[in-house]
């Protein structure tokens, strides 16, 4: 693969002629931001790699209008420091997984869109596809499509926003997208309450959901992963963190109101707002799993079925995990690689527990390339599926074969 | 009015009614089938009454397996079908046409699990929006998507639309508050798409399904998140001298980071319309109105009114008005509410939905105010401000096909204008048959194939909702 040069264009015009010349040809792309992510994935059988890295700049940010626009290139960091001076955020909190696949490029806003990385505040203000307003991509034909748009309420047409974002480059080639943003918090406080099984953390969790102290970050460290937290008054313990983020004195309020709403005799804790940023930073980049390359799935189930769909797993295979999203999101790293690297015990319990999906997210290329990697769907969602990324990309242009595992392929 | 073409009925399909009413009659129960002519007449048409159609039957079906037979059914036949939720829609979504049944779900509005651990909601999908509120407000939680016609309308009906309403500004439209759907595609498939969990483990089809306005299929179940209510809310009414004023201080709040739960724009023309219907104690001296709603503890609430008052000030804000009590604020959000109700209670009206960037809200309102006069016509504007949604009610007089043209001629020149401003034709009422025609203003040529290339994937021979949403050109150059 990729003996060839990079391709690198510097216009939507240039990217458009490269992927025309490509579907004419019979090529095949693989399309590449900062790489942090290439490792996600069925393994890449494209011919040649198509960089964003031409395409970068913020376009338009106008931060009395809440929305930003960039193109598909432009650095993560660059986005968020023009955000910052301004005091506002990207609301979903994107990680940044470099670490966590070990890899050294910068990630792009682009690749953010169209893997759909959302961090911790995913369970209050909605993940990437929901502040997702707008994408400009080129098809597979080579033709520079638009959708959506730049204001914060809009449907007018089909939502392609929401097909694009998440769809790992398999259906075009991102070229601009446009953000909505929000105000950053004046300040934030994150209550800890030490101790507890993560069943327990399950159901004390949804009881802190559902009050009114407007809870946007819920997630269970148990000991394991606690002690390995930098810098954290966890002292040897589980730990279950709640963030509260608004005007000093609301924060100040809602603490005591979630205070008030615990079990009687919960031991607890305060993290201030330097504390309480930084864990949730390390939580969204999902730092308590860097630095390893064993296997290492994302399960997204019911937020208070994922205490069980973990307990099911961990009778069967060994590793460690912790959740976010109110529970709902399973991040699980295994000791060594067993067989088929646990994807069918781990979807079998998902299965049994509600449903969901889970995400072989880093894995050996040998290991990705003899499993599915994305959660298998049903035989029409899947036929439904392949018949939309066809009507994009009808010569299979993108990163073929990348969300879809092809089990008979791999036996021919 | 009569400027808007729907698609030619298939004579072929008109000619063999009896035998698809027959074939329809083996599917369903008695009483979940019409044919009278008479008792077709109320599907006629939807909110967007200024066209009708008067379709070949209506299904009322009990069960996703008796929509999925219908469908069936329809897809060998070849008869085209009209998904019809409660018939609100503004942009004429669910109007039919000769040729098409019509399958409304409105039967299926059974409540089926209400999670409030996981905080979601299954219900079938012709439940009403308001009746899942309802069914949670004791227990301390709601449904935030609230269009204005929430007790009628139903939520297969909002996700067909991708439904907004006033308090989307914090807590987002349809699709933000969707996790799953069982659907039955045109040719007859159920789908279960997402569930109780977050996110989409291949594509995100539950995402393009949204606002997809009846075009995939017909949703027959649907799983949404319930939110918990807020300790408090207070409505706090604020009264300018113009509407260039209210819409710059709309504009300052959001900038000081700010983002009430609601901020509602009307001008004079809506306040005297509104409060005449809710004697909502608006203020009567002033040329422009703000509601903005504020949540949380009664000390929170008046910490985040303190800020919002002192920029307000700057501003020359003339009445500052707080509810002092839960009946006055109802009040205050019945008059806003009723809005359309009560304009159609003074004169015909039709409602644009048009979506302008904050920064555009003063121009967009001052344009709109000069094409109204050029067309001799009166106007009420009462909308969405923080999320720049504007909703210009034209009023005319629905007898006098001069004026409905005129006032037709003056809606569609303020959607171009909003999207000229670097805004949509559509914030959340949907395209359906009303703005059909000006998309080529809003997208090329090429973005609207690719659309209906997609379309395509889920109904290849063109049987769904098939007047709506795509430019009827575009379409029957696609079907030769």
């Amino acid at each position: 693969m990729a003996s060839e040069e990079t391709l690198r264009p510097t216009s939507e015009e240039e990217a458009s002629e490269i992927v025309r010349q490509a579907a004419a040809g019979g090529r095949t792309l693989e399309i590449v931001g900062g790489g942090t992510k290439r490792g996600i994935g069925q393994p890449s059988r494209a011919d040649r790699q198509l960089s964003t890295a031409g395409l970068t700049g913020i376009t338009e940010y106008n931060p009395g209008e809440l929305v930003l626009t960039a193109r598909a290139g432009t650095p993560v960091a660059e986005i968020e420091a023009a955000l910052s001076s301004n005091n506002q955020v990207l609301a979903f909190q994107p990680g940044n997984w470099r670490a966590l696949f070990g890899a050294n490029g910068a990630p792009t806003i682009g690749a953010i869109a169209a893997a759909n990385v959302s961090g911790s505040r995913r369970i209050s203000a909605g993940a990437a596809r929901d502040s997702l307003l707008g994408v400009r991509f080129i098809n597979g034909r080579g033709e520079i499509i638009k959708n959506g748009g730049k204001v914060m309420k809009n449907v007018t047409g089909l939502d392609l926003v929401k097909l694009m974002a998440g769809s790992w480059g398999t259906l075009g080639l991102l070229t601009e997208v446009s953000f909505k943003v929000l105000p950053r918090a004046a300040t934030e406080a994150t209550l800890v309450v030490h101790g507890g099984t993560a069943k327990e953390a399950a159901s004390l969790m949804a009881t802190a959901m559902g009050t009114s102290a407007d809870v946007s970050g819920a997630s269970h460290l148990p000991e394991a992963i606690a002690t390995r937290m930098p810098g954290m008054p966890f002292d040897g313990q589980s730990a279950t963190v709640l963030r509260l983020e608004g005007f000093e004195d609301s924060v100040a309020a809602r603490l005591e109101r979630l205070r008030a709403a615990l079990p009687p005799g919960s031991e607890t804790s305060t993290l201030d707002t330097g504390q309480s940023a930084s864990l949730w930073q390390s939580l969204s980049d999902v730092a308590p799993f860097a630095a390893s390359n064993a296997p290492l799935w994302r399960i997204s189930v019911a937020p208070v079925w994922g205490a069980d769909v973990a307990a099911a797993i961990r009778r069967r295979l060994e590793g460690e995990l912790w959740f976010d999203w109110q529970g709902g999101l399973v991040w699980l790293q295994l000791s060594g690689t067993p067989d088929d690297a646990g994807a069918t015990i781990i979807r079998d319990a998902i299965a049994a527990n509600g449903g969901g999906h889970a995400t072989l997210m880093r894995a050996d290329e040998a290991v990705r390339a003899n499993l599915p990697v994305f959660q298998p769907l049903a035989p029409a969602v899947a036929a439904l599926s392949e018949r939309i990324r066809a009507s994009m990309d009808p010569a299979s242009v993108f990163n073929p074969g990348r969300m879809v595992f092809d089990g008979d392929r791999k036996a021919a | 009015m009569s400027t808007i073409r729907f698609l030619e009925p298939h004579a072929g399909v008109l000619a063999k009614r009896e035998q698809i009413v027959s074939g329809l009659a083996r599917l369903v129960p008695d009483d979940c089938l019409v044919t009278e002519e008479r008792e077709l007449v109320p599907f006629e048409t939807d909110a967007f009454t200024a066209y009708r159609r008067v379709p070949l039957a209506v299904v009322l079906p009990e069960t996703t397996e008796q929509v999925s037979a219908v469908m069936k059914y329809c897809s060998e036949q070849g008869v085209p079908v009209v998904p019809r939720g409660a018939g609100t829609s503004l942009a004429g979504g669910a109007i039919p046409q000769e040729d098409a049944v019509v399958i409304g779900i409105s039967k299926m509005s059974c409540i089926l699990d209400v999670d409030f651990a996981n905080r979601t909601a299954r219900v079938q999908a012709g439940v009403t929006n308001l009746r899942i509120s309802d069914e949670v407000s004791a227990d301390g939680f709601f449904y935030a998507p609230d269009p204005s016609s929430q007790l009628a309308c139903t939520i297969a009906g909002n996700i067909g639309m991708n439904s907004g309403g006033a308090h989307c500004l914090k807590y987002g439209v349809t699709t933000n508050n969707l996790l799953g759907v069982k659907m039955v595609l045109q040719d007859g498939t159920i789908i279960e798409l997402g569930g109780k969990h977050l996110d989409s483990g291949g594509y995100d089809l539950l995402g393009l399904i949204c606002g997809s306005e009846g075009q995939f299929g017909i949703i027959t179940e649907a799983t949404v998140r319930l939110l918990a209510k807020p300790e408090g809310a207070r409505p706090v009414l604020f009264g300018f001298d113009s509407s260039e004023v209210a819409g710059a201080c709309v504009a300052d709040i959001i900038a000081e980071g700010i983002i009430p739960v609601a901020i509602e724009f009307m001008d004079k023309e809506a306040i005297d319309i509104c409060e005449a219907f809710a004697h909502a104690g608006y203020p009567m001296d002033v040329e422009a109105l703000l509601i903005v709603e504020v949540e949380g503890s009664d000390d929170e609430m008046d910490a985040m009114l303190r800020k919002i008052i002192a920029i307000a000030k700057t501003h020359n804000v003339k009445r500052v008005k707080e509810s002092q009590s839960a009946m006055e604020a109802a009040a205050i959000w019945k008059g806003r509410k009723s809005a359309f109700g009560a304009t159609g209670r003074v004169a015909d009206y039709i409602c644009m939905d048009g979506t302008v960037p904050l920064g555009q809200l003063s121009h967009v309102l001052s344009e709109t105010s000069k094409i109204i006069d050029r067309f001799g016509l009166r106007v009420a504007n009462v909308f969405h401000a923080g999320d720049g949604n504007m909703h210009p009610l034209i009023l005319y007089d629905v007898n006098d096909p001069v004026e409905a043209e005129k006032a037709e001629a003056a809606g569609m020149e303020i959607l171009k204008l909003c999207v000229d401003a670097g805004g949509c034709l559509t914030g959340e009422h949907g395209v359906g048959i009303e703005k059909r025609d000006l998309m080529l203003h809003q997208f090329t040529e090429t973005d609207l194939n690719q659309q209906m290339r997609v379309r395509a994937a889920f109904d290849p021979a063109w049987l769904m909702n098939p007047s709506k949403v795509f430019p009827l050109e575009m379409k029957m150059r696609e079907a030769v």
